[in-house]
């Protein structure tokens, strides 16, 4: 024990002990530069380590907060909640998992769409919350996706989707593996209505997620070192027997190999999409 | 060809070896042993019967998984004519764990694809045991355009572990390949009439398998993971692959009474292996059935119908917020 942790008291040794992405202590840790930072400066920051510039994951509501204008927004899609369809149980059952999740999280489930405007510009844009059970993807992200989709089209606004997840919510079985099917589906939907559909691709955005509508956007963007991809690295490990090259599967390498179309440092996202949405409809630009 | 038979067909494959062995010897005896033999194949019927009329999940994923299961090339040779197969993406490669082509169906032109997996080592390889990469989907894809186009139907038979999990296949953009595929399925607007023949692994199945009827053969199986994928992150234990398949619900039965999929299809005693050419009538059947439904429908009501039944997947329910 360092004499720095022995002089802390006891309640903040516990928050620094709890892995949330961004610790509710005082002091954290950048996991990149190993730097210690003060958690108000990081925030302050929007959860970029002002020394190294590395993301810190964000949760759905303090980044949809960072993102939209603060004057009239409304949530679509809370009505949804989840269900045990198929009574699943591994070490635990699937409505204890949920329970224990909406207590960590304060959500129901883990994708949160809003309708609102950045820098005036109105959208619906959904969210991703990592924390709840991985951002995994079961009925009910996939419902309020469509229903945000639903939205988009009534009110002939632009839809933005911010990925963070694991992928398919296996305690769903296959009724998750065909919400990727439905929300590709609803895609398709805007795109004959000539609305935009902007992807935010953030770190980690996987599986089931990362292989339906994430890469079918008009504008895939992702954020600075974001690990994305198919299968995860270890699985891919396991199957080729040797070791990934370094970067593989981060945001940059996605940029190299031509999957998507620009990474954009999140502190300049806001002035980045209010730009591509006002490009894509054709809107005159918007003065700083 | 001598049939493979699984762990728990033991006392299956023992009765079996000794009608072998009594068959033989009947050759060369002067006594008449075939009523004995007889009586023997009668037993070793009704306990095929009976052992499959208990399979545990578990045990039908090995059914589907079954070596001499056939493939999609099979049920191609059997239920089609005039099979003219096409190769590649045109953009990087021909992925050989996917197969398809124009063929006739009854005379009628259709397009048919697949995923494929090999019989012995060097096929196996070379279809990379049915795991499709980038290229595969983008041939799949390319097919579909093309029935599109000349207003063909289009059979896709899902046989996949998944889609590969290799570096080359993320860096050629696995996911891109697979979410594309779901994008224009959806709004493709000729028929597509999809069969899960063995293994249904994931994205990797789903990626050519939204459409219009999705049938299932009894002992296939269709899951969001593998069973020894699930159990090695919720049970932390490969082994506890059987709990994980029941929990998932992989099986024919259960997506049926879900209503995830529209029909089974009764595979032969023993599983379709047994007899190729009876599961391949079946499925033929299957498939006129299939496509007579929607073979009515313009292409808007086709489109339509197949975007409300995706939309209608998931189960959930609604409350009032506060």
């Amino acid at each position: 024990m360092s004499w720095l942790q022995k002089l802390l008291p006891p309640k903040i040794k516990r928050a620094e002990g709890a892995h949330k992405s961004i610790p509710e202590g005082l002091w954290c840790k950048c996991p990149a530069c190993e730097s210690v930072l003060y958690s108000s400066d990081l925030e302050a920051n929007q959860g970029v380590c002002p020394k190294c510039g590395h993301h810190h994951r964000l949760r759905a509501r303090p980044r949809l907060d960072l993102l939209l204008d603060p004057e009239g927004r409304f949530e679509i899609g809370a009505e949804v909640i989840p269900v045990d369809a198929l009574k699943f149980k591994d070490s635990k059952r699937y409505p204890d998992r949920l329970v224990a999740a909406q207590a960590d999280t304060d959500e129901s489930d883990a994708l949160v769409v809003m309708q609102g405007a950045i820098k005036t510009l109105p959208l619906v844009i959904a969210c991703f919350e990592f924390e709840f059970m991985g951002g995994s993807m079961g009925s009910v992200v996939g419902e309020r996706f469509v229903r945000g989709v639903n939205c988009a089209i009534e009110s002939q606004l632009p839809f933005v989707c911010i990925t963070a997840s694991g992928g398919a919510r296996m305690q769903e079985g296959l009724f998750s593996l065909m919400q990727m099917a439905k929300t590709t589906a609803a895609v398709s939907l805007l795109a004959k209505h000539q609305l935009p559909f902007i992807t935010l691709l953030t770190d980690p955005t996987m599986g089931g997620v990362s292989a339906s509508f994430a890469f079918v956007g008009d504008v895939v963007i992702a954020e600075p070192g974001a690990l994305i991809g198919f299968a995860g690295p270890r699985v891919i490990e396991q199957t080729v027997r040797e070791t990934l090259p370094e970067g593989f599967q981060r945001a940059e390498f996605l940029l190299e190999k031509g999957a998507i179309d620009m990474i954009v440092d999140r502190r300049e996202l806001r002035d980045k999409l209010a730009s591509l949405l006002c490009l894509l409809q054709r809107l005159p630009a918007l003065h700083a | 060809m001598k049939t493979t038979f699984l762990d728990f067909e033991q006392p299956i494959a023992e009765l079996e070896a000794k009608i072998e062995s009594l068959r033989f010897a009947q050759d060369d005896s002067a006594i008449d042993i075939s009523e004995e033999i007889g009586r023997l194949d009668v037993k070793s019927q009704s306990l095929t019967k009976d052992i499959y009329a208990k399979l545990t999940p578990w045990q039908i994923a090995q059914v589907a998984r079954h070596p001499q299961r056939p493939y999609t090339l099979d049920y191609i040779a059997h239920l089609f004519t005039d099979f003219e197969e096409m190769h590649g993406d045109r953009s990087y490669a021909d992925d050989r764990a996917i197969v398809g082509g124009l063929a006739r169906f009854n005379g009628q032109s259709v397009m048919v694809l697949g995923h494929q997996k090999g019989r012995d080592t060097k096929e196996k390889i070379l279809r990379n045991f049915g795991m499709p990469r980038p290229e595969g989907y983008r041939k799949a894809l390319r097919l579909m355009r093309l029935a599109e186009k000349f207003g063909i139907p289009v059979f896709t038979f899902v046989d996949t572990p998944g889609a590969y999990p290799g570096i080359d296949a993320e860096e050629r953009g696995q996911s891109e390949a697979i979410g594309r595929n779901l994008l224009v399925m959806a709004e493709l607007k000729v028929p597509l009439i999809c069969t899960v023949i063995g293994e249904g692994g994931s994205g990797g199945a789903l990626a050519i398998a939204v459409g219009d009827v999705l049938l299932m053969l009894q002992y296939a199986t269709y899951s969001v993971i593998s069973p020894e994928g699930c159990a090695s992150i919720l049970w932390k234990s490969q082994e506890k692959a059987g709990e994980a398949a029941d929990a998932m619900a992989i099986t024919a039965t259960r997506l049926k009474t879900l209503g995830l999929i529209d029909r089974i299809v009764n595979e032969p005693l023993g599983g379709a292996h047994r007899d190729p050419r009876v599961m391949a009538s079946a499925l033929k059947k299957a498939l006129q059935d299939a496509l007579r439904m929607v073979t009515e429908l313009s292409a808007a009501e086709l489109v339509e119908r197949r975007f409300e039944r995706l939309m209608s997947y998931g189960k959930f329910k609604e409350q009032r917020v506060g």
